[in-house]
């Protein structure tokens, strides 16, 4: 077995990976990206509204900052998110678009003078300052204060993904694409890099690195009806989970964006409703203001999505040859606005739909889009229990999203997590604990087993078929781990999950393909999956509480007293039925915002008792501090973060309004 | 899955793909027919899967996005480049012929190695920003302005999705091996028109000055018929020739 030594191995070849390995090797460390398809092909490259950054350059965002973006983001996650780690998080993603606008993101910019809007369906005149012509606009996106969704066109994660890849090619980083991470390699302790195959030829080889980055993306495909690129199988997640050591937090946190085409669940982007799109019911009734009278159509994801299929068990769908849909309208924001801003979603509608969104409405319905859980990571996105592993962007669960997304979050994450742990990584390296020292019999015995479960699947088996037991996966988890969830149902899943489970050992298959034979890694990849699909379903059974995208039908309150905690499954025994779990408790008396009603959804919710003991806590810590006090003194009063950045990255981002 | 409700009842596609898998030394380049049922809003993504799953397990191919965005499934279709994810059978007769992209190294049946090309386009055109002191841009401070026209000029061109169709329909791809195509010309339109960079046409005529660059295209606009994206590349093309003469005057 050929052996690659290297100091940082990046599993993933997205924004989150590259970000990492171009951090990595600034600091003179030797980075090697493994990706599963040519880099530029990663799912990023289909982000396509916005990255949220507060620049508040545009009219819709003066005024903004890193705490109206910090607030909108915990309310955002049900108060689900770590608050210092989205405090890192919404002061470092200003940064970092200004970073890849300099490495030649064409970020659409603000035009000076008066234009026409669409807002709550109807036209409006604006102006914009000549002060702001030139710089970094944004559109508005759901579950925020300020139009904050920086954009390029609608082919934001295109533009970003190349700019991305441009740079680390111009690095010299290289990219083993069509590569595929089987297993980390570890003593128990500490993760020394991966088994991997090869997928033209189907060889194995191993990778050892001094530290090794998990930046695969999410796991989207272990549902039928899944937004995702079909690439998004959560392998990154799935070997960590199979070291036996390693915790994945909140697997039961899964987003269902509302907004995905019938029947294909291809995504038409937030951007839609952020610009003034509309959401009508068979009757061509405009139904969210009925229910979000604040947001609209502009509530957050799981809010939305929640509502829209609520209105169509209410029997207001319109009926279809595929089931039931809605309609999402942009007719009103006209034909020149969609060919400029939203040509992916023309493109999208004219080839699978056969429509023009211009003069068409297109019909949509809520889709799995968005794995908020993954790899547990601390603040600069180590794995608590394996040292020597780190993870970055979707893969991760770092945790600025809790148990809910906002729009345009997850591509600012995969470039700011990316800038924190490439930094992350290259310290571990130049630290004494950094170093290496690993026998090859480690290595040969962990290539050793990798080849020997693929020679089982290879060579024996009672006749199940991969393709057949996938599907079943992704039908189990579609009909009973989805938007409304009942322990019913959940019961159900997990039980049906843990038989297939035991039927995946029975594969057998029918091509003896040489190569990287297709069948070969469907087969392999179920047997991991199933393993991920098994900790969300279990996690959503054993949460009984309703928190963001995760809502529990029969316990439909959010419950602080009891369940304001981070779910961690990890998987000890490797033939055991289901994952451990065990839960991380967020602490109140630490937040800096503490729990209470999101502005938007439902409003009851049972409090924790230390909420008002916070509360008032705050109101005196402010209330010593004085009027005088600036923003940032105020931030700091109450949860300080600064100490928890990279050194380089800890200053104040201007902005157009500041005082000098 | 719902069937297409016309008076003859659903189609029968027959699907011949060309086969071979270099890995296997017993392999020699072959046509093989499938039949299905053609179903309701059916594209070439849904179809090769239910092959793969239901007929042929071995049969390789890359999809990614099956949205038509990520530039991994161009393939031949009927003999014409384009992306096999985004394209409804509907469109197409009872009888289908699926190739791999030629001008790009085979993996195996449909897939070829599109991102290797690209990759060596882009490490030879240096498709980057070039600009001294990129390293040092302070990234507290406000960014650089930029026209709100010229940014949506730059993303016109930065819209290539390096699926390799260009390259597949171009003459002289087929005849040059180091011929950079639309793919790579484009690149160089793009970043010669954005002012983050500081290369000057000096610069970029070393590039493609020559026959492997901008004075080997013949104008045959496969390239452009071709491009799922609708990028100008002719026009592009056209411009940089002029471009590059004046260079090299």
């Amino acid at each position: 077995m050929q052996i690659i030594y290297t100091d940082v191995l990046v599993i993933g070849g997205g924004l989150a990976g590259q970000r990492a390995a171009i951090g990595a090797r600034r600091r003179g460390h030797e980075a090697i990206v493994l990706s599963l398809v040519p880099a530029k092909r990663s799912h990023s490259a289909a982000a396509q509204g916005g990255m949220q950054a507060s620049l508040g350059n545009c009219l819709g965002a003066s005024g903004d900052n890193e705490d109206i973006h910090f607030a909108d983001t915990v309310r955002g996650s049900d108060w689900g998110a770590d608050q210092q780690v989205v405090r890192m998080f919404t002061h470092i993603a200003p940064k970092a678009i200004r970073e890849l606008s300099a490495w030649g993101v064409p970020w659409n910019r603000v035009q000076q003078g008066t234009r026409d809007i669409t807002i709550n369906g109807q036209k409006q005149r604006i102006e914009e300052s000549a002060a702001a012509h030139g710089l970094i606009t944004a559109r508005n996106f759901g579950g925020t204060e300020k139009w904050r969704a920086c954009y390029v066109s609608d082919g934001t994660g295109h533009a970003m993904l190349y700019t991305m890849s441009n740079q680390a090619i111009a690095a010299g980083i290289p990219v083993h694409d069509r590569r595929e991470a089987l297993a980390l390699i570890h003593d128990g302790e500490r993760c020394c890099g991966a088994i991997v195959r090869n997928l033209q030829n189907g060889e194995l080889l191993a990778y050892v690195a001094k530290a090794t980055c998990i930046a695969t993306g999410g796991f989207g495909r272990i549902y039928r009806v899944s937004t995702n690129a079909i690439i998004n199988e959560g392998m990154g997640a799935a070997i960590a989970l199979e070291t036996g050591i390693a915790q994945l937090g909140n697997m039961e946190a899964v987003q269902f964006h509302p907004t995905a085409i019938v029947p294909a669940g291809i995504l038409v982007t937030e951007g839609c409703r952020g610009d003034g799109g509309l959401l009508l019911d068979s009757a061509g009734h405009r139904f969210m203001p009925d229910y979000e009278p604040n947001k609209m159509e502009l509530a957050s994801r799981d809010v939305v999505s929640r509502r829209m299929e609520q209105h169509i068990a209410a029997g207001h769908g319109v009926k279809g040859r595929f089931g039931e849909h809605l309609w999402l309208d942009i007719r009103l924001l006209g034909k020149t606005h969609i060919e400029r801003n939203l040509r992916e979603v023309k493109e999208i509608c004219h080839y699978f739909l056969g429509i023009d969104p211009v003069s068409d409405l297109i019909p949509v319905r809520p889709a799995q889009h968005y794995s908020m859980g993954g790899v547990r990571t601390d603040h600069r996105g180590q794995s608590p229990q394996l040292r020597g592993l780190f993870a970055a962007g979707e893969a991760a669960c770092w945790d600025i999203h809790g148990f809910n997304r906002l729009g345009g979050n997850s591509v600012a994450e995969t470039v700011v997590a990316g800038m924190v742990v490439g930094d992350s990584m290259a310290d571990y390296c130049d630290s004494a604990e950094g170093a290496l020292q690993i026998s090859t019999t480690l290595i040969e015995a962990f290539g050793r087993r990798e080849q020997q479960r693929l020679a089982t699947i290879a060579n024996g088996g009672s006749g199940e078929n991969a393709f057949e037991l996938t599907r079943l996966m992704q039908d189990t988890m579609t009909e009973n781990v989805g938007i409304f969830r009942h322990g019913d149902k959940l019961k159900h899943a997990v039980d049906t999950l843990a038989t297939l489970q035991q039927r995946a050992t029975n594969i057998t298959l029918r091509s003896s393909a040489r190569g990287a034979n297709p069948e070969l890694v469907a087969a392999y990849r179920l047997q991991r999956m199933l393993k991920l699909a098994q900790c969300t379903a279990y996690g959503a059974l054993q949460r009984t509480e309703s928190r963001g995208a995760h809502y529990r039908a029969d316990y439909p309150q959010r419950n602080d007293g009891q369940w304001l905690n981070r779910t961690l499954a990890s998987w000890p025994e490797a033939d055991a039925r289901l994952p451990t779990l065990g839960y991380e408790k967020l602490d109140i008396m630490a937040m800096e915002l503490p729990p209470g009603w999101r502005g938007y959804g439902d409003k009851d919710h049972i409090a924790h008792p230390d909420t008002d003991l916070r509360q008032r806590e705050i109101n005196a810590a402010l209330a010593e501090l004085g009027d005088n006090a600036d923003r940032y003194q105020r931030q700091r009063t109450l949860m300080p973060f600064n100490h928890l950045l990279p050194a380089h990255l800890r200053g104040h981002n201007e902005r157009l309004g500041d005082k000098t | 899955m719902n069937l297409i409700a016309t008076e003859e009842g659903p189609r029968t596609l027959q699907i011949s793909v060309l086969r071979h898998n270099p890995q296997d030394t017993e392999s020699t380049p072959h046509w093989q027919t499938f039949e299905l049922e053609e179903a309701q809003s059916m594209t070439l993504f849904i179809a090769l899967n239910e092959i793969r799953q239901t007929m042929e397990p071995s049969l390789q191919f890359d999809f990614v996005c099956r949205a038509g965005i990520c530039g991994s499934c161009g393939m031949l279709v009927n003999g014409r480049p384009g992306l096999a994810c985004r394209t409804l059978t509907r469109n197409l007769p009872d009888k289908i012929t699926l190739a791999p992209l030629p001008g790009f190294e085979l993996i195996g049946d449909l897939s070829v190695n599109t991102g290797k090309w690209m990759r060596g386009m882009s490490e030879h055109l240096e498709t980057w920003i070039h600009q001294h002191n990129l390293e040092q841009t302070d990234i507290d401070r406000l960014e650089e302005r930029m026209e709100p026209e010229l940014a949506e000029k730059i993303y016109e061109l930065e819209r290539c999705i390096e699926c390799g169709c260009c390259i597949a329909a171009c003459g002289t791809a087929r005849m040059r091996e180091d011929f950079i195509g639309a793919a790579g010309l484009n690149q160089i339109a793009r970043f010669r028109l954005d002012p983050r960079d500081e290369r000057t046409d000096a610069d970029f005529y070393t590039l493609v000055g020559d026959e492997s660059g901008v004075f080997g295209c013949m104008t045959l606009l496969g390239c452009e018929d071709y491009c799922p994206k609708d990028l100008p590349l002719a026009a592009q093309i056209a411009f940089l020739r002029g471009r590059m003469v004046a260079a090299s005057l």
